[in-house]
């Protein structure tokens, strides 16, 4: 099994004919996710590498009972996409698009709430479920399926972890980055209770950075809910105070914001918790 | 993106938010006649973009032209927190009766906009959060962009038992909402907000930061821009959209990704070395992106030693490595490289580099052990 998304994964792409939108929309078709259908106003009724486009995201969920959607729209634009999945009822929404105003999100967590719409980013690299379904940017190949579950709040580190994972032989569950913004529809909390509830997931990597309390909420929720073995690691130990490490939620303002305070809290939860991204594999050998 | 208090008081009072007055001025023949027209006594509050001016001896009550002259001149001359004050702003002294916290900022985990009121502290808010944290109070917008006004009596009459200051801070906490919302700040504070003798409110200090993500949106407030502040190198990089920043060490880097970029700054310094930048290529990132980073990296003396880490998504290895053989044409590189591309396109990259006598290392710790050796040579 896997999390949030699998072989039933309907995918729509928002902003498929753009130049990110169509490159990703035909990845995503290679890797064998099931990608019904696009939106991009407009342009409905042309096609991108044989999917159909629409105008709208509810015409397109009428049309192909699409049940999740990847948002790849310039970030003015991001806003008014989520909405518009809120509004068509869509389950999971990725947003791939980096940049979006802070209270545009306030606006969008306002509209999410009391809604049945799961909302992943923005700012992130989006999930996959190795061998199975993949929305997002992440190179496909270097997946493989398996027992770990892997939550990140970054892109490319989530990559190194999956490929020191993959080429010691351990595949994953599902792997998901959750983006680099201070606010994200999806924290470490809520995918944790979705790993700790999925009987494939054995072990979870929890990748994190400095910025933020989310690594400490993290640390508390998994005191009284986790018993799956997690292994940790923090980016930015070296980071200088003030300044933004190219995530806009990347920035040490205070004690509860540094590396360390972060370590010293999954460490409390029981967290092993690596220097290395290749240390990780030999933890999970030792504790499967 | 950070504005000076000037700004922000200007800002304020745009909205009709009550303050003290005053003018902002670089020479000390401005100042003497800004002072003369407001009368004495006036503050000098030198303008910097730091926390702990008043601490530095940057704020000062003058009372006759020998002490504005005297300590006009020491605050000009101030270096804080490694800047130094170009600009102080003049204001008349306020005799202050009652100091009170007030600012509009965003709880990321809430994912809201809160109001934050306290009636004492004031300056000194950060102690007032340590030892009587029930005296700030916090009011959430629920994703509105005013206040509920079915929640804000019992709300406001928490903090001030006084019905005519009820009134007012009310008008003062809608109006500084008003900014924060109008310009997309990601904090608007007033601290302190001040009542003096005679009844009358102000705010005495102003602190706002634009969201930097809305800038695009609010073309006006980049000239409120105080370039000084920003390293020339960061401000290039960023029109170059690369996302750097300047560090002490002497291995030069170039990531794509902030994460991976993060995590490979703690690898150099775990085995042994010092990063002497942060710079993340972005996305998709094509040969012009590496020549621009390695150009900015090598303008730094320091740099002993360059790592380029990289793993391919979006970003397609061959692209890196054609960037770093025409950089090596163009630049006459001199410093040793150290080299791992992975990931999209990582075989044609291998074909490029090998050309030119580069081997491609197979993970980041070995990279990153080269670049530290090389660094120390």
């Amino acid at each position: 099994m896997s999390i949030l998304i699998d072989k039933n994964t309907k995918l729509l792409v928002q902003g498929i004919t753009g130049r990110d939108g169509s490159f990703h929309a035909q990845k995503m078709l290679e890797y064998g996710t099931s990608v019904v259908a696009g939106v991009t106003p407009g342009k409905g009724g042309q096609d991108v590498a044989g999917i159909p486009v629409f105008n709208s995201v509810a015409e397109a969920k009428a049309k192909t009972n699409a049940n999740t959607a990847v948002i790849y729209v310039p970030a003015k634009f991001a806003k008014d996409a989520i909405l518009e999945d809120i509004k068509a009822g869509i389950d999971l929404v990725i947003c791939i698009t980096e940049g979006l105003p802070v209270l545009d999100m306030v606006e969008v967590m306002r509209e999410l709430r009391n809604t049945k719409t799961r909302l992943i980013g923005p700012n992130c690299p989006g999930l996959i479920s190795p061998e199975k379904s993949k929305v997002g940017i992440m190179p496909g190949h270097i997946h493989k399926a398996g027992p770990i579950g892997v939550i990140s709040r970054s892109g490319t580190l989530t990559y190194e972890v999956v490929d020191n994972l993959t080429r010691a032989g351990i595949g994953q569950s599902t792997c998901i980055g959750l983006g680099g913004d201070p606010i994200i529809g999806t924290r470490f909390t809520d995918i944790l209770q979705l790993f700790e509830d999925d009987p494939d997931t054995k072990g979870i990597v929890l990748v994190g950075e400095i910025g933020g309390e989310d690594e400490q909420l993290a640390a508390k929720y998994i005191k009284q809910h986790i018993k799956k073995p997690i292994v940790g690691f923090i980016a930015g130990k070296t980071a200088p105070e003030g300044k933004r490490m190219g995530h806009a939620g990347a920035i040490i303002s205070g004690g509860d914001t540094t590396a360390k305070s972060k370590i010293e809290a999954l460490v409390g939860a029981g967290v092993t918790v690596v220097d290395f991204t290749d240390e990780i594999p030999s933890i999970f050998k030792k504790l499967l | 993106m950070k504005i000076h208090e000037y700004q922000a008081i200007q800002l304020f009072k745009n909205v009709g938010i009550p303050t003290p007055g005053g003018e902002t001025v670089s020479t000390l023949d401005d100042g003497l006649a800004v002072a003369k027209r407001l009368g004495f006594p006036v503050v000098l509050k030198s303008q910097v973009l730091v926390g702990g001016r008043g601490k530095a001896g940057g704020i000062k009550v003058v009372n006759n032209d020998v002490e504005f002259k005297e300590h006009f001149i020491r605050i000009r001359a101030l270096k804080i927190k490694g800047y130094s004050v170009e600009k102080i702003f003049i204001v008349p002294a306020v005799d202050i009766k009652k100091e009170f916290y007030a600012a509009v900022a965003i709880d990321n985990i809430k994912s809201d906009v809160v109001l934050i009121v306290s009636a004492e502290g004031g300056v000194d808010i950060e102690e007032t959060a340590k030892k009587n944290p029930q005296a700030i109070k916090k009011f959430y917008l629920n994703g509105q962009k005013t206040i509920d006004t079915a929640r804000w009596p019992e709300f406001v009459k928490s903090i001030f038992s006084d019905e005519a200051d009820q009134k007012i801070a009310t008008g003062v906490l809608q109006k500084l909402l008003a900014v924060f919302f109008t310009n997309d700040c990601s904090i608007a504070e007033i601290n302190p907000l001040v009542k003096d003798a005679k009844g009358q409110w102000f705010a005495a200090d102003a602190k706002v930061n634009f969201d930097d993500n809305a800038i695009f949106r609010h073309v006006e407030l980049e000239s409120l821009r105080d370039l000084s502040y920003e390293d020339a190198d960061e401000i290039e990089a960023k029109n170059l959209n690369l996302s750097f920043v300047k560090m002490d060490g002497t291995v030069g880097c170039i990531v794509n990704g902030a994460g991976l970029a993060m995590a490979t700054l703690d690898t150099i310094k775990l085995l042994g070395g010092e990063p002497a930048n942060f710079l993340d290529v972005g996305g998709s990132s094509n040969s012009a992106k590496v020549l621009n980073a390695l150009k900015i990296i090598l303008r730094n003396k320091n740099v002993k030693s360059i790592l380029v880490n990289i793993f391919g998504g979006i970003t397609r290895c061959d692209d890196i490595a054609n960037g770093i053989i025409e950089a090596r044409k163009q630049l006459n590189i001199q410093v040793p490289m150290s080299v791992r591309l992975i990931g999209t396109n990582e075989k044609e990259a291998a074909e490029i580099l090998k050309r030119e006598n580069i081997i491609s290392h197979p993970t980041m710790r070995s990279a990153v052990e080269e670049a530290v050796k090389l660094a120390k040579r």
